[in-house]
Order: structure tokens, then C-alpha cells, then sequence
């Protein structure tokens, strides 16, 4: 395998377990190494998540928890705008964290796990609950992230189990969990759904968000689900769930979508899955045998996924480090190319793939390393997003105010000095191929000429500068 | 520092046609037109939820004026239709259209088991979707998708904004993102995209990298097209001085002047009036009558009114009372307006909300129970106005309603 094969297989691998890796890790690439990157690939740095909070949600909490209390309008309003803060800062931090960590795997399986348990909810202390299970047990056992999952408070709000009563029981979390969430569509009836929602009667939450079983409100009956009769709890569902092939399939699949090929074989899917059933739900283990695959480093699953957003940002920031000042242009990049972490369009997630595309994302896309690197301007506005929280739509809460702030232009700290040291020692016929193996994942090759005639060539930095920008404004950069 | 934007001081000699560095497999299609002469449909999204009792006001109904004390439009206000239902006073231009026959209204349009929130019930209306059903793409995107497969034309529909609405997002196709012709050209046309479009040679398998160069390439050829199609016909009809009136001119003149696209997309608000109503909706049907009436006499006299069908919609209407603030919180069903010269049916078009039988469901919400689904409403505008197999965009038949 020649160097630069085998770089691109050190950055495809990079990109789908990660968020890409440096210029320098790429330039001092040591084929001997691959065993020891392999290793910390799947474990990282550390050994378990510190915990993402934001400031005073504690306070928050008690605030906005507080069942039965009547407010004022204007106390309300003053919790609401303290909510929508707190849920901007998660968004940043989390986003901060990716681009910072030692263990890239467990935040992109976290940021897997984040859509796939798609939850829109307005309570920043729920969303942070939920997003530490999700960390938690990114790598670990999918039947503990279910578990946690289902139990966090986040979901019970979102699909509506806080109100699944013995004598009104409500389906929402029963057949999500069902068809999205576990076994997927066509392998449970509609009396599944039943009978499996009377058994997650009663499971809600407290003022703290802790998870309670209201017993009184639980129906004892006998229920049958999935074929098997019993005096059933939420528990025990999730238990018969686990024990169906169709939910280790489903996962595979999904995982396999996301990271291997928008339409992975399905050999590869039917193999994958029956391991990941016989490992009882190793999450780590089926990613390590998903990396390890024959598959996995085909040309056709190489460069061939579209970057999500956050994706894109999060490899950017990795790639050339900024210090944007105002932080909250990260929101604002997010809402122009759809995808606002936290605020997933539907229960269903993040669709991905193609649907991330079209022209005006596709050519704000292109502009952006010219947005964050050269400062150029914003001229693109957003959607209006309605307020979650106070359940008003505004109209200008996020759209015009980002607008007005950031119209004329980002004004990030760079700091290239890292990324240029991995082209120190190189001549300058080679630079532009070196660049393309520091950012692309399929050792394409790279028109000298064309990008020569945009490069600045007033300096040796500026030209790698000029280069860098240039290729990370191609289509070409959209993909990993 | 910042470093100089070399960028910038090289453009690529002319502005030479973008089609002329088309890929051969996307010439083909350039040609074809999506159909013949046809007709032309405007989607007007009235966005946050629209109060439907105070657009189209039951000004004879006690239970009205008993619920909505303040908020309530006088019946000496109303703008009187017929003997039971006026418009709202801000609605002129509105009335005007009614009383030129080129106004249809359509009450209580809303879908089974009504979901309240503003994100989840436009995504129902953007999709066309049941309550229950999840779909990751729009009808007008279906639309498109059925049309002209993976064809990589994307002028076919035009949405007057930054960016792009789901419901112009279909499976392989997109409408068209076009805050002003020219700002969109100038955009789209960098030199560096059109040297890597110029540059680029299709893989040999279905790659997302190709797809990627095809909707670039495709962009920049439609933004060149829309470009020249907006300097052909100049209007010099006074539009209202807002975001919406110049959205409403820059459709009218794309139509006036011939572009092949079949469906605009524009949005207005927020008419999410929980707090202090009255001016708010004052403000936004100003805008929206008076632009749609202007936008009609344009196209009228150009002879192209007869061809254009506009259709307002919100993702919900609000709750029949109003409440503590001068307004009113989410609701259900709403009414539509549909403006066009071409309508065999115009008017009021069917019954009034009933408001003595409310959403028993919810009986402590007051809602109303709708009576023509939504996507009966689109299947008709697809089948009897855009002919085409609506079945094929919706999923499943629905009902034609008779005012085409």
C-alpha cells in the first residue's frame, strides 16, 4: 500500500469515528502505528465522560420544576429567557466538547445516539440529563442506554408517557419505542403496542427529574406482548424487546447507515447483527467489528457520506482551531444548515444522507471556511424557529438578533500555527497534494493548476492558507 | 490579520452561461421543460398559527362575540361576504378580490387528531403527513420528484427566502432557494465553484460526490436562468414597501416573464398572536391583502391571472375563546384562501365552523373540528390545477373538491 493509500485510510477511519485527524497526525503518518491508532480509536483518553452541564441549571431546575406553583407572566417569561440561555450554552458546550476530545468515538456514537433517541423538549436540565445517559453508555451496553433512556425525563415528557395512566393509557412512548427506537417497523402488531404501553403506565418523573414508578397509576393486569403473557412492566418489555432479533437488526442497520454507506449491503448488516445479538448488545464490540471489517475500507463506503453540519463544524474546528468570540455563530451556522443540536425536526431524528443538501446549504456549505476563516460576511438568514419553551413563536428570537449581531462578520481568533508546522519541511510542488491527504478521506487526486490559479502566492503561509480555505470550500470537503 | 480573500479579485472573465459547463448528463434534461404552458400555483405560508375566527369572522354567531368579548370583530368591521361571514377589516384587498369573483375561501380545514404544536404541525402540512406518520419530505418536493426524476433541474419550485422549506424537499429533487434573483446570481456565481464544476468528472457509480457537483452545477445554472428570466419583465406595479411585497414582485415578474418554474413558495409573520392580537394581525393582512391584490392586478394584466391559483395556509388555526392576554393559544382547524381568475367555484366556499360542537376530545380547549382535510386541498391543486397524479406525490387518494 502506497503512503498516501494508506493516509486516507488513517483519515477515513478518523472521519467516521471521529471528527478527523490533525494535518501533523496525517504528515507523520507511520504505517507501524496502525495497531496503537486502532486501539486508541476505539478507547480514547479517558476512561468515563465528565459530565456536560451548563451554569445554574440547578437553580433553573428548581425554577421551572416546580409542579402547581403559580407564576407570574413576567417570572415566567425571566425563567424562560434564563431556559433558552442554558439550552444555547449545552449546544455550545457539547459542541466545544467535540472538538476538543481525547475519546472522538464516544462523542460521534453519542451524537449517533442523540438522533436516534430524537427529543425535542424545552427543559434544559432534561436535555442535560439526557445527553450525560447518552455519553454514558455511548460505547456500552445498548440495553443500559434503552433502559436510561426510557427512564430519562426527557423522553417521558417528549412522548407523553408522564401522562400514560392506568385508566388513559397514551401510546406515544410504547409504539416509538417500538418502531423507531428497537425492533422497527413490521415486527410488532397494534396490540403489541397496546398491551406493551399499559405496561409503561406510571413511569414518570419528579420535580428533580429522577425517574419515579407511580405505582397507583401502573395497571397490574396480565398483558400479552410479543407472544408472551405476563403480569408485564416497562421493564419487562424492554427486556422481550431486547430478546427479538428484528432490535439488533434494526440498530446494525441504522449504524451501518451512518457510519459505512447510506445503503449498506445487507450481508454485511445480517452479519453484523447477529454478532451484536450474540454479544448481548455490545455497542463497542460491534463498532470495533465494523472498523475491522473488509467493507468498512471499500472504495465505494470511502468519502461517500455527506457530513452532517455538525459534523463539518466540529472537523473544521479540529482540523484549524478558532476562537470565535461570540460563540453563538455556531447556532446560527447550525440553523442555516438545519441541524440545532437538541432541536432534532421530529421524533424520527435527522433524516442525513442527501437530505442535508440542497442549493442554499450546499453553496452556504461551500462559503463557510470563508465565513470562519477569512471573515467574510453572513448575508444568509435563517428560518424563524418557534420558542419551545414559552411556546410562542416570536418570529425574531433567533433569526434577526443572530442577524443584526452577525451580519457583517465573524471575526474568529485562527490559530493556524499548529496546522501549518505539518507543512513545514515540505517542497512547494508538494504542498497541495499534501493538504488534500491532510482533509480528504480517498487520496483524490488533486488539479495543481486550478487550485494555483485561486492560491495567494504572496507567501508561503498565505499559499498554504489560500489552499486549505480553497479545498475546504469544495464539495468534495461535504463528504467523509 | 486577516489574509486577503484572493478569491475576490479573480472572476473568470465573463459571465459566460453557466450551462455552458453543464455535464453532459444534465444537458439533456436542460432542454425539457417540466410541462407545457401550464398553470402556476403560490403557496403563501401565514406562519405561527393564523387565527381563522378573526380572518374570516362568523359576525352573526352569538357564541362568537360570547367567548371573544374583547378580541371579537365588530359585525359593523367585518368586511361581509355573505350573510354570515365577513373578512377582517385589514383585509381589503381581500375583499376587493371577493367582490371581482377571484377569491375562494375554504373553512375549517385542519387533519384527525390535530397536533398543537407549531414545529410538529407544520411539519404535518409541509409533508402532508397524518398525525401519526413520520415523512422526512415535502409535497411540493414530491411534486418535483414526480415530474422529473432525478433530473437535476431545480427551478421547477422557488421558494422566496435564504433557504428552503421541507415541503420543497423532495427524495431526489429541490426546489429552489432565491431570496432575489440577483443576489442569488452573484452567490452562485464564484469563480473558483465554476472552475470545480468545470473540473469535475462524474464517478462510475452512484456516488454522493456526483450528486453533490450535480445540485452545485445545477444551482449555479438555475440561478443564471432565474437571473435573465427576472430582467425580462420589469413590473412597475407599486408593491408594498416589505419583505413579503417584494417576495410577491419578484414572483410575479419571474412569471410574467415566462420562467418554467410551477410552484412559488413565500412566507409571512409570525401570526402567533398569543399576547395582544389586534395590532399584530392588523400589521400582517395589511401586508398580506394588500400585496396579494396588487399581485393580482399585475398578473391580470399581463393575462396571466388565469393561470396562477395562490393558496394561503397556516400550520394551525387557535382556539375558539380567547384568553387572559388579548389573544389566543393554539388551536385546530383553519380556514384557506385561494385567489386565482381561473376558479370554477368562488366565494365562500362551504360551510362556517360550528362553533356549538367543539373538539369533544378536549372539551376544556374549545377547538374546532375540522371538515375538509388538507390533503384534500393539495390533492386537488395538484390534479386539477398542476395535472398531475396526485396519488403518486401524496401516498394515497384523496378527495378533489369542486372549485377547479
Amino acid at each position: 500500500m502506497s503512503s498516501r493509500d494508506d493516509k486516507a485510510k488513517v483519515q477515513h477511519l478518523s472521519w467516521r469515528a471521529g471528527f478527523g485527524a490533525t494535518p501533523a497526525f496525517i504528515s507523520n503518518w507511520d504505517h507501524r502505528h496502525w495497531d496503537r491508532f486502532f486501539h486508541s480509536v476505539l478507547k480514547g483518553g479517558e476512561t468515563s465522560p465528565r459530565i456536560i452541564t451548563v451554569p445554574q441549571t440547578d437553580a433553573l431546575a428548581e425554577e421551572t420544576m416546580m409542579g402547581g406553583k403559580k407564576r407570574s407572566a413576567e417570572e415566567r417569561r425571566a425563567i424562560g429567557k434564563r431556559n433558552r440561555q442554558g439550552m444555547r450554552s449545552l449546544n455550545l458546550a457539547w459542541i466545544d466538547e467535540m472538538a476538543a476530545t481525547e475519546h472522538p468515538l464516544r462523542e460521534k456514537m453519542a451524537f449517533f445516539w442523540h438522533g436516534h433517541f430524537a427529543c425535542r423538549v424545552n427543559n434544559v436540565l432534561h436535555n442535560q440529563l439526557m445527553l450525560d445517559v447518552i455519553r454514558q453508555n455511548a460505547l456500552g451496553n445498548f440495553g443500559d442506554l434503552l433502559s436510561g433512556v426510557s427512564k430519562s425525563p426527557a423522553m417521558l415528557q417528549f412522548l407523553n408517557n408522564q401522562q400514560n395512566r392506568k385508566q388513559h393509557p397514551n401510546e406515544n412512548f410504547g409504539r416509538e419505542v417500538m418502531e423507531l427506537f428497537t425492533m422497527g417497523h413490521g415486527n410488532y402488531t397494534e396490540q403489541d403496542v397496546k398491551e406493551g404501553s399499559r405496561a409503561f403506565t406510571g413511569w414518570g418523573y419528579d420535580k428533580n427529574g429522577e425517574f419515579v414508578f407511580r405505582r397507583r397509576l401502573h395497571d397490574n393486569g396480565v398483558k400479552t406482548f410479543l407472544g408472551k403473557t405476563g403480569n408485564f412492566d416497562g421493564d419487562d418489555i424492554l427486556k422481550i424487546i431486547l430478546e427479538q432479533k428484528a432490535t439488533a437488526h434494526h440498530i446494525t442497520e441504522k449504524l451501518c447507515r451512518f457510519f459505512v454507506n447510506d445503503t449498506p449491503e445487507a450481508s454485511m448488516v445480517n452479519r453484523l447483527a447477529e454478532g451484536f445479538y450474540q454479544s448481548n448488545y455490545d455497542i463497542a464490540a460491534l463498532m470495533e467489528t465494523i472498523f475491522k471489517s473488509a467493507e468498512f475500507y471499500r472504495p465505494a463506503n470511502r468519502g461517500n457520506l455527506i457530513k452532517s453540519p455538525v459534523e463539518l463544524l466540529v472537523g473544521m474546528r479540529r482540523t484549524i482551531p478558532v476562537d470565535f468570540g461570540k460563540d453563538q455563530v455556531q447556532l446560527l451556522f447550525q440553523r442555516i444548515l438545519d441541524q440545532v443540536l437538541f432541536y432534532p425536526p421530529n421524533v424520527g431524528g435527522w433524516p442525513g444522507g442527501r437530505s442535508w443538501i440542497d442549493s442554499s446549504t450546499l453553496l452556504f456549505r461551500m462559503r463557510l471556511p470563508q465565513i470562519i476563516y477569512y471573515s467574510e460576511e453572513v448575508t444568509t438568514r435563517p428560518k424563524d424557529m418557534p420558542d419551545e419553551l414559552t411556546d410562542t413563536y416570536s418570529g425574531n428570537n433567533m433569526g434577526d438578533q443572530f442577524v443584526r449581531r452577525f451580519a457583517k462578520r465573524v471575526r474568529a481568533q485562527v490559530n493556524w500555527e499548529g496546522y501549518l508546522k505539518a507543512f513545514d519541511d515540505l517542497d512547494v510542488d508538494r504542498v497541495a497534494a499534501s493538504i488534500a491527504d491532510a482533509l480528504f478521506t480517498n487520496a483524490r487526486k488533486v488539479d495543481n493548476a486550478l487550485l494555483n490559479k485561486y492560491a495567494d502566492h504572496s507567501s508561503r503561509e498565505h499559499y498554504i492558507r489560500s489552499l486549505t480555505i480553497d479545498m475546504m470550500s469544495s464539495p468534495d470537503y461535504q463528504l467523509c | 490579520m486577516l489574509i486577503v480573500n484572493r478569491r475576490k479579485f479573480i472572476q473568470t472573465g465573463s459571465l459566460a452561461s453557466a450551462a455552458m459547463m453543464l455535464p453532459k448528463f444534465l444537458k439533456a434534461f436542460e432542454k425539457k421543460k417540466l410541462e407545457q404552458e401550464g398553470k402556476i400555483l403560490v403557496v403563501v405560508q401565514l406562519s405561527g398559527g393564523n387565527d381563522g375566527l378573526n380572518t374570516v369572522i362568523p359576525y352573526r354567531n352569538d357564541i362568537y362575540y360570547k367567548v371573544r368579548p374583547e378580541l371579537g370583530i365588530r359585525r359593523s368591521d367585518a368586511l361581509a361576504m355573505t350573510d354570515e361571514l365577513g373578512l377582517h377589516p385589514a383585509l381589503k384587498g381581500l375583499k376587493s378580490l371577493y367582490d371581482d369573483g377571484s377569491l375562494g375561501v375554504l373553512n375549517n380545514v385542519g387533519y384527525p387528531n390535530p397536533d398543537r404544536s407549531h414545529f410538529r404541525s407544520m411539519d404535518i402540512w409541509q409533508t402532508a403527513s397524518g398525525a401519526d406518520q413520520l415523512l422526512t419530505t415535502g409535497w411540493i418536493g414530491r411534486y418535483l420528484d414526480a415530474q422529473c426524476d432525478g433530473c437535476g433541474h431545480t427551478s421547477g419550485a422557488i421558494e422566496v427566502d435564504d433557504t428552503l422549506s421541507l415541503s420543497l424537499k423532495g427524495k431526489n429533487m429541490r426546489g429552489l432557494a432565491v431570496p432575489d434573483p440577483q443576489r442569488l446570481y452573484a452567490s452562485a456565481h464564484d469563480g473558483f465553484f465554476k472552475s470545480l464544476v468545470e473540473d469535475h468528472h462524474p464517478q462510475e457509480h452512484d456516488h454522493n460526490v456526483d450528486y453533490l457537483y450535480k445540485t452545485l452545477s445545477g444551482t449555479m445554472s438555475s440561478a443564471d436562468y432565474i437571473y435573465k428570466q427576472s430582467k425580462i419583465y420589469k413590473t412597475t406595479a407599486r408593491y408594498p414597501d416589505s419583505a413579503f411585497g417584494k417576495g410577491l414582485k419578484t414572483i410575479a415578474e419571474l412569471i410574467i416573464s415566462g420562467c418554467d418554474t410551477r410552484v412559488y413558495y413565500i412566507s409571512l409573520g409570525s401570526f402567533d398572536t398569543h399576547v395582544n392580537q389586534h395590532p399584530q394581525q392588523q400589521r400582517l393582512f395589511t401586508q398580506l391583502g394588500d400585496g396579494l391584490k396588487i399581485f393580482s392586478e399585475d398578473l391580470r394584466k399581463n393575462n396571466r391571472f388565469k393561470d396562477v391559483m395562490v393558496a394561503t395556509f397556516s400550520e394551525f388555526g387557535r382556539r375558539v375563546a380567547q384568553n387572559a392576554s388579548q389573544g389566543t393559544d393554539h388551536g385546530t382547524a383553519n380556514c384557506m384562501f385561494l385567489v386565482s381568475e381561473g376558479m370554477k367555484k368562488q366565494g365562500v366556499l362551504n360551510q362556517a365552523p360550528d362553533l356549538s360542537h367543539l373538539d369533544q376530545n378536549n372539551p376544556e380547549l374549545g377547538d374546532l373540528i375540522y371538515q375538509v382535510d388538507f390533503r384534500d386541498v393539495y390533492a386537488t391543486l395538484l390534479h386539477q390545477w398542476l395535472h398531475t397524479d396526485d396519488k403518486t406525490v401524496l401516498g394515497e387518494k384523496h378527495k378533489y373538491l369542486d372549485f377547479i
